[in-house]
């Protein structure tokens, strides 16, 4: 096991190596960003230097002016010590920005994970149990709708009926405008009323899948053979699913949600974004947008970090849930 | 599927038995018969043992009534799923959607940029009215009666002093009728300046009339004279104050309402103004009034009683882009941001989605298939290399990567035909690692089965063997996730066009129709802008993914139906 997951870490380490210098490379050689953006502004201005004498003094300042592979390399040295550079839209460093976004982010994707398992795993677990009924085809029918709802379409549709004709929610930003008047209580609530339309989203998208993997998983332990011998033996219904039919289908399904467990703090861009909720994603898209470079480059290689993270996690506990499970 | 005839089953012994007995009888009766008789029956005989071996093979034969009647594991596959009904509803969502996007823009009337405009009505000022209810000065000379002089001859007239001084200068006056004093410098004979209620105006254009001139029009009408003479031409005038000259065209008229218009350019006739001065007198909010070439206009009268006077709001219809017009019959669910048809431009836009979709899951198919199939088939170093390969993709994020590529796009200016291709090959190029890892299992467990071992015994060769034998085994997954990548891509697609960074103006497409409502006012006031498109959306993803359901039912032979 341990040489397993030492062998899986090494693999990774490479992937995760060869990535990042894909993205690096991407991203010197795009053909503009931010640094372009600031040199036009400042040969703009009156008696200023020229357009191409800006931009070498800002690419050197920003050490954009070596080679890519050097460059590349200078990058990896730095970011193994834990210093991606400071962000050049935010003006602080990369870092210091993370660590500002990412928890509202953890926190909006914990809750929406939490609600997610509660609500799709049952749903999946009737669908399968009562296969070819109506109640079948009705859990089928809502989770693929989830599951096809674009979520920005999802999101103005909720924007529309709960903030301009409810008024119950805000459109957008994480506080309200009286925040600074409330009291720590108030600022708490305040704080989780403009969550909870993000929250109903990120839940709703998501359901489908997880409820269908539910399903099919579901179904296909129901197939098996020792099932039948279950119910041969006479057990009851209740018995032969929860007992022996669940708990088979728990190896799946705790493996896959193991595996996106990391994703918890990938930020969820769009969600975020539509929201104006400043969480790592509506951050990093901004980021991207104005062509941040040490800013992208960090949150790209941050979100294959936890992409890697999340296959070996979900490698690891199907060897752990399953028993029967031996990796050499 | 029970697939022989039960009813032919059960009839098949007795047709056996009955020929046989047939054949005795005959024999019997021809018992007694006369030996030359004997040929008969041996041809009888012969005939009737024919006749049985025909009813025996008949009993067995393979005729189309008796066939074992089987289906190909393909017509299986369309059984089970047009038997499903869910994914039929979904097929059908589909054919209505490709007719909608494909026939539909044919179809539509209008173009896919077709620009519409409609003609607003805007009360723009038009024109401005004040009564005198002060006294005017028209003057002799340039500053012949300045404005110091104007307040101490307004003094002397309240006070009823016959004369007046102003810097030095000593004034008289006289009064002609009670709205008319003419302003003299004491010296003087000739008056040096006119104090009235009434307006003297040029009738045929906005030029100053000669203060000689106004002076005898004023003299005239405060007389009640019915003509008056001025530098030897003889003048009429009525008693609405207009002056005509000998061919009876009006040059001036007198007014106690001073109408201006706003525009320099624009010329009041003196039917306008009196029948504007008509109209304030009758206390009338509304005229309308037709000018001598024939147009018709209506006009606002408000009240201004900051200037103790009238504004007059010319309505004036301006040809302006039919933006956020609501449905209507002309446009069944109105016009866009720019005045484009909404209908016209959903059809369009599905044209481009789909079109966007099938192409980016083409190419997603046709690398991952490649790449999977040689990594699956060859094993080995080349399997390994492959599948690192797959897997730096599979960490690769490509929705961020395409956002940064989008926006660097949007500054380099990419024309958006040219957009629209990088973006299908962006994402293909990102999103085949998945297919190719599908193919690859596939083939890993089809390579050890026994009809692989007969297709290398046979000899052919290793690319015939992948694409013949293993590649249409592996087709079904293959169609299935196709499918549903359709329904992702789509997804996808929408979402970087609704980010605007995805498919351009002024090409549609339903991502980028929704993102007007990043707007709030277009999300609260209009619904036909948005609505529609998602649900052309949602529809189109849903129901790919409920084909793709039903194709993964049907092709799974474990299923129970």
């Amino acid at each position: 096991m341990r040489k397993f997951i030492i062998k899986r870490i090494l693999i990774s380490v490479v992937i995760l190596i060869f990535v990042a210098f894909i993205i690096y490379v991407l991203m010197r050689c795009l053909p503009t960003s931010y640094l372009e953006q600031i040199a036009r502004e400042k040969s703009m201005q009156p008696g200023s230097k020229s357009y191409d004498e800006w931009m070498a003094q800002l690419s050197a300042t920003y050490g954009m002016d070596k080679g890519i592979v050097p460059g590349f390399f200078a990058w990896c040295g730095k970011a193994i010590r834990g210093d991606f550079g400071d962000s050049w839209k935010w003006t602080v460093p990369v870092t210091e920005k993370f660590a500002d976004s990412v928890w509202i982010s953890f926190i909006m994707g914990a809750i929406s994970f939490f609600f997610e398992i509660i609500i799709a795993i049952p749903l999946g677990i009737i669908a399968a149990t009562k296969q070819y009924t109506k109640v079948d085809y009705t859990i089928t029918i809502i989770a693929l709708a989830c599951f096809s709802f674009p979520t920005f379409f999802f999101a103005s549709l909720l924007k529309l009926v709960f903030s301009v004709h409810l008024h119950w929610f805000d459109l957008g930003g994480l506080i309200g405008r009286h925040y600074e008047q409330l009291d720590a209580m108030g600022k708490f609530l305040d704080r989780a009323n403009h969550l909870v339309m993000p929250i109903v989203t990120l839940v709703v998208i998501s359901i489908g899948a997880l409820m269908r993997y539910t399903r099919t998983n579901m179904l296909e332990v129901l197939n098996a053979d020792y099932i039948r011998t279950a119910r041969a033996k006479g057990l009851s219904e209740n018995k032969v699913i929860y007992h022996h039919a669940f708990r088979n289908t728990l190896i799946p399904l705790v493996t896959m949600l193991g595996g996106s467990l990391p994703g918890l703090f990938a930020g969820a861009l769009i969600t975020e974004t539509l929201f104006s909720i400043p969480g790592i994603g509506f951050v990093s898209y901004q980021s991207m947008v104005a062509g941040d470079i040490p800013f992208s480059m960090f949150y790209l290689v941050f979100m294959a970090i936890l992409t890697l993270l999340g296959n070996l996690i979900s490698d690891i506990l199907y060897a752990v849930v399953d028993p029967r499970v031996r990796i050499a | 599927m029970s697939i022989l005839d039960s009813h032919n089953e059960d009839e098949r012994p007795l047709r056996v038995q009955n020929v046989p007995q047939a054949a005795l009888n005959t024999h019997e009766r021809n018992r007694a018969e006369a030996e030359a008789d004997k040929m008969q029956n041996a041809v009888d005989e012969a005939l009737a043992q024919d006749a049985s071996a025909m009813a025996d093979t008949e009993g067995y034969s393979l005729n189309d009534d008796r066939r074992v009647k089987t289906l190909s594991p393909t017509m299986l596959v369309i059984k089970r799923f047009l038997r499903n009904r869910v994914a039929m509803v979904g097929l059908f969502i589909l054919a209505f959607m490709f007719l909608f996007s494909f026939l539909g823009g044919v179809l539509s009337p209008y173009g896919e940029a077709q620009l519409f405009y409609r003609n607003d009505d805007q009360n723009k000022p038009f024109a401005g009215v004040t009564e005198n209810t002060d006294l005017r000065y028209i003057e002799g000379s340039a500053n012949s009666f300045p404005s110091l002089a104007r307040a101490k001859f307004t003094q002397a007239l309240k006070a009823g002093d016959a004369t007046f001084e102003s810097k030095g200068v000593t004034y008289r006056y006289e009064s002609l009728d009670e709205d008319i004093y003419l302003i003299y410098e004491v010296q003087a004979s000739g008056p040096c300046a006119v104090a009235t209620y009434e307006t003297v105006s040029n009738s045929q254009s906005n030029d100053k009339l000669p203060f000689g001139f106004q002076l005898a029009i004023l003299e005239a009408q405060a007389a009640k004279q019915a003509s008056f003479e001025y530098e030897g031409v003889t003048y009429a005038i009525d008693e609405h104050g207009a002056v005509m000259d000998a061919s009876g065209t009006e040059v001036a008229y007198a007014s106690r309402y001073s109408i201006r218009a706003v525009m320099g350019d624009v010329f009041l006739s003196r039917q306008f103004k009196e029948e504007l001065a008509e109209a304030i007198e009758a206390g009338e909010k509304v005229f309308t009034f037709t000018d001598v070439d024939g147009t018709t206009a209506d006009y606002t009268i408000t009240m201004d009683t900051g200037k103790a006077g009238w504004t007059i709001l010319r309505s004036t219809s301006t040809r302006v882009f039919d933006t956020y017009s609501s449905p209507s019959a002309e446009h069944w669910l109105g016009t866009d941001r720019n005045g484009m048809d909404m209908l016209t431009r959903l059809m369009y836009g599905g044209r481009v989605s789909l079109y966007i979709g099938f192409v980016v899951v083409i190419i997603e198919t046709v690398i991952g298939v490649i790449l999977g199939g040689i990594s699956g088939y060859c094993g080995g170093w080349v399997d390994n290399l492959i599948m690192r390969i797959v897997d730096v993709f599979y960490c690769i994020p490509s929705m961020p990567i395409i956002i940064i590529l989008g926006a660097a796009m949007d500054a380099m200016r990419v024309d958006p035909q040219v957009r629209m291709l990088y973006l299908m090959l962006l994402l293909g190029f990102l999103g085949w690692a998945g297919i190719a890892r599908l193919v690859r299992g596939q083939i890993l467990s089809l390579r050890e089965q026994e009809f692989m071992v007969a297709a290398e015994a046979t000899g052919i060769r290793a690319s015939r063997r992948i694409f013949k034998h293993l590649i249409p085994n592996v087709i079904p997954q293959l169609i299935v996730s196709m499918t549903m990548a359709l329904g992702s891509t789509i997804i996808t697609e929408a979402t970087l066009s609704f980010l605007g960074l995805g498919v351009k103006f002024p090409f549609a497409s339903w991502g980028n129709i929704i993102n007007d409502v990043n707007d709030t006012f277009v999300l609260t006031n209009y619904w036909f802008i948005w609505i529609p498109a998602g649900i052309c959306l949602l529809s189109t993803v849903l129901a790919f993914n409920l084909v793709g359901d039903g194709l993964r039912d049907a092709f799974d032979p474990k299923m129970k139906r």
